[in-house]
């Protein structure tokens, strides 16, 4: 716990971890840095080059794909890519489905979570340890799918968006985090809300809550890129493809080479497929479905950064 | 529990009773508290217990018009079915030559990716380097398969730059030599940079004075690496290797489900595939069930022993 107690202290400078004073103590050789530098650079350049030569792609006409495989500029940069999938009415239904999952499916994991840790977090609660032992369990053996699967069917979700939400509502890794970090927060302060009258509703909201936002952040941000990237669940429990969410769209064009689905853009899909290069169809739909994540990547990184932290002195 | 099985054992009945009811009591006190976790309880009950008795399927010979309890029980024939048959060696093999083949080559590259990061002292250059090598680990499989497949598809950026110099094209998703390589490149690809968080944790907690210590004493870069560094990190390293053993059942069904295709089944198709596709995509419920619940049962005692290994070794332990 003075673990987590110091890492709260020190979040803010989460990206600077790794400066040891080591470094300072005793330089490298001029070519042990060359070196170094050399190998973290093509670190670099191996991690970021492929996604950048997608994003190239999809803004590059047919030719130029097929003539410069290894583009790293675009060369008579067209938006026809983006045209062509902004025009069709199911990758904009994929994505609405996705964005309201992971909406919806954020706020509602949070709830149950944070409601379930605060009172994990009382180990002074009669058969505390027996709820946590169920809990850890059901982390560690997993019925598998095909009974998870007919229970999903049992309850009647079988083709409905909410089997991407129910089924997942808590996950007990994000829920021990939780719990973990509740323990972090002074039970003095708690105690004298007590005093005063509050309810344990009350305490949770206007004590312990605000002194736990870094961790709802990780813990958010963990649901809600899970909820994004969702696939297995759309593949298990959703056959009507008009309700498919983002990622199992995604992988019938740009895995598949299914254009159908894509549905036609304004009556003239077909002959506008054979127009564009289904090449740079399928880069403007991965450029399509990562934007948002680049968007809200400095707070992933961030959080993520400390949920990792949290999460490796759990217990 | 604990508790009230310690007061059973010596005290009379009446005095049980009076224990009981001072539970009762210590309950009622705390029951708003019990208000906020019911939920996530009957989730858990409904989600992860009840499919508990959906393994008996295994033993069944199910068919989904007739539910699970007016299915015939059949004994282990199913489970038999799966032991003789040529695919659970196959399936067996794969899933854990490709666990050992990401742990040989993947669990490494973190660590000495975040050995070589800690060197570096330009902080903007290591922030760079840092944001640019986290990013893929947040993209799904699918869109990253979709970015693997721009490369290596038969007309893909490999194979037209091999044209454009005359070298032979090589088909590195239909082939069986290629393929175990290639997917464990692209994990490592999509992860080491996310993966060096851990041992970037790990390094920042080395007291410097360790540091200073091994210098007065002569230490060069290296020694000083060998005797501070890597001691340091150590117990971090073992508790993560040992993690990756007890998870050996788990070859990467997200990754490999994206990209296998019939042409490297024999040698890319792993026990969760074969769940997946025996199981609910052919309807035989039954033998999907009971190749699950092996697995299950393998994985639940891998990670339980690791566990408990790590608890032994003093460090933490996960749950």
């Amino acid at each position: 716990m003075a673990i987590n107690l110091s890492l709260r202290k020190k979040r803010v400078d989460d990206q600077a971890i790794g400066v040891s004073t080591s470094n300072r103590l005793m330089r490298n050789p001029w070519y042990g840095e060359v070196i170094i530098y050399m190998v973290l650079l093509i670190a670099g350049l191996v991690t970021i080059l492929p996604i950048w030569l997608v994003v190239v792609r999809s803004f590059s006409p047919t030719n130029i794909i097929s003539q410069y495989p290894f583009l790293l500029w675009p060369i008579d940069a067209t938006l026809d890519a983006y045209t062509y999938i902004f025009g069709t009415a199911t990758l904009l239904n994929s994505f609405g489905l996705t964005v309201f999952i992971t909406a919806v499916g954020t706020a509602l994991n949070l709830i149950m979570t944070i409601l379930a840790a605060y009172g994990l977090s009382k180990r002074e609660i009669p058969f505390n340890s027996l709820l946590m032992g169920l809990i850890v369990f059901a982390m560690l053996f997993s019925a598998g799918i095909v009974p998870t699967f007919m229970v999903v069917r049992q309850v009647g979700l079988i083709d409905s968006i909410w089997s991407l939400i129910i089924p997942q509502l808590v996950s007990p890794f994000n829920l021990i985090l939780m719990r973990n970090y509740f323990w972090s927060v002074p039970p003095e302060l708690e105690e004298s809300a007590k005093m005063d009258g509050a309810t344990d509703l009350r305490v949770l909201v206007s004590i312990v809550l605000p002194l736990s936002m870094p961790a709802i952040a990780t813990i958010g941000l963990f649901y809600a890129v899970g909820h994004w990237n969702e696939f297995f669940g759309a593949l298990f429990y959703i056959m009507d493809n008009t309700k498919w969410p983002l990622q199992l769209l995604l992988r019938s064009i740009i895995i598949e080479n299914n254009f159908q689905n894509m549905g036609s853009a304004g009556g003239w899909g077909e002959v506008h497929i054979r127009m564009i290069n289904p090449e740079n169809i399928k880069a403007a739909t991965i450029v399509f479905a990562t934007v948002p994540i680049l968007m809200v990547y400095p707070f992933l990184q961030r959080y993520f950064v400390q949920g990792v932290k949290l999460g490796a002195i759990k217990g | 529990m604990a508790v009230m099985n310690s007061v059973q054992a010596r005290a009379p009945v009446p005095f049980e009773q009076s224990s009981r009811r001072s539970l009762l009591k210590r309950m009622w006190r705390w029951r708003y508290i019990y208000l906020f976790i019911i939920p996530t309880l009957i989730y858990f009950l409904i989600f992860s217990y009840i499919p508990y008795y959906g393994l008996t399927i295994a033993f069944k010979d199910f068919k989904l018009y007739s539910g699970i309890d007016a299915s015939p029980w059949v004994g282990l024939e199913y489970f038999k079915e799966f032991f003789n048959s040529p695919d659970f060696g196959i399936l067996l093999k794969n899933t854990l030559l490709i666990s050992l083949y990401r742990i040989i080559f993947g669990f490494p590259m973190p660590i000495i990716f975040a050995l070589l990061l800690n060197e570096v002292r330009h902080m903007p250059y290591k922030r760079v380097i840092q944001t640019v090598t986290y990013f893929p680990n947040f993209l799904s499989w699918v869109v990253y398969a979709g970015i693997i497949i721009v490369f290596i598809a038969p007309s893909g950026v490999i194979n037209q730059v091999l044209k454009s110099f005359g070298m032979p094209e090589v088909q590195i998703l239909t082939s069986s030599t290629y393929f175990v390589p290639m997917l464990i490149v692209t994990d490592i690809l999509k992860g080491f940079g996310f993966g060096a968080i851990i041992y970037l944790a790990a390094l920042s907690n080395i007291d410097p004075q360790l540091y200073e210590a091994a210098v007065i004493d002569g230490a060069g870069k290296f020694a000083q690496i060998w005797n501070v560094t890597l001691p340091g990190i150590r117990s971090t390293i073992v508790v993560m290797l040992i993690l990756a053993l007890g998870g050996v059942m788990n070859a990467g069904f997200d990754q490999i489900f994206q990209l296998y295709n019939a042409s490297v089944q024999d040698v890319s198709d792993i026990i969760d595939t074969f769940v997946y596709r025996i199981g609910l995509q052919s309807a035989q419920y039954s033998l999907g069930t009971a190749v699950g619940l092996f697995k299950g049962v393998i994985g639940f005692i891998l990670i339980f022993t690791a566990n408990s290994v790590v608890r032994r070794t003093g460090e933490y332990s996960i749950w």
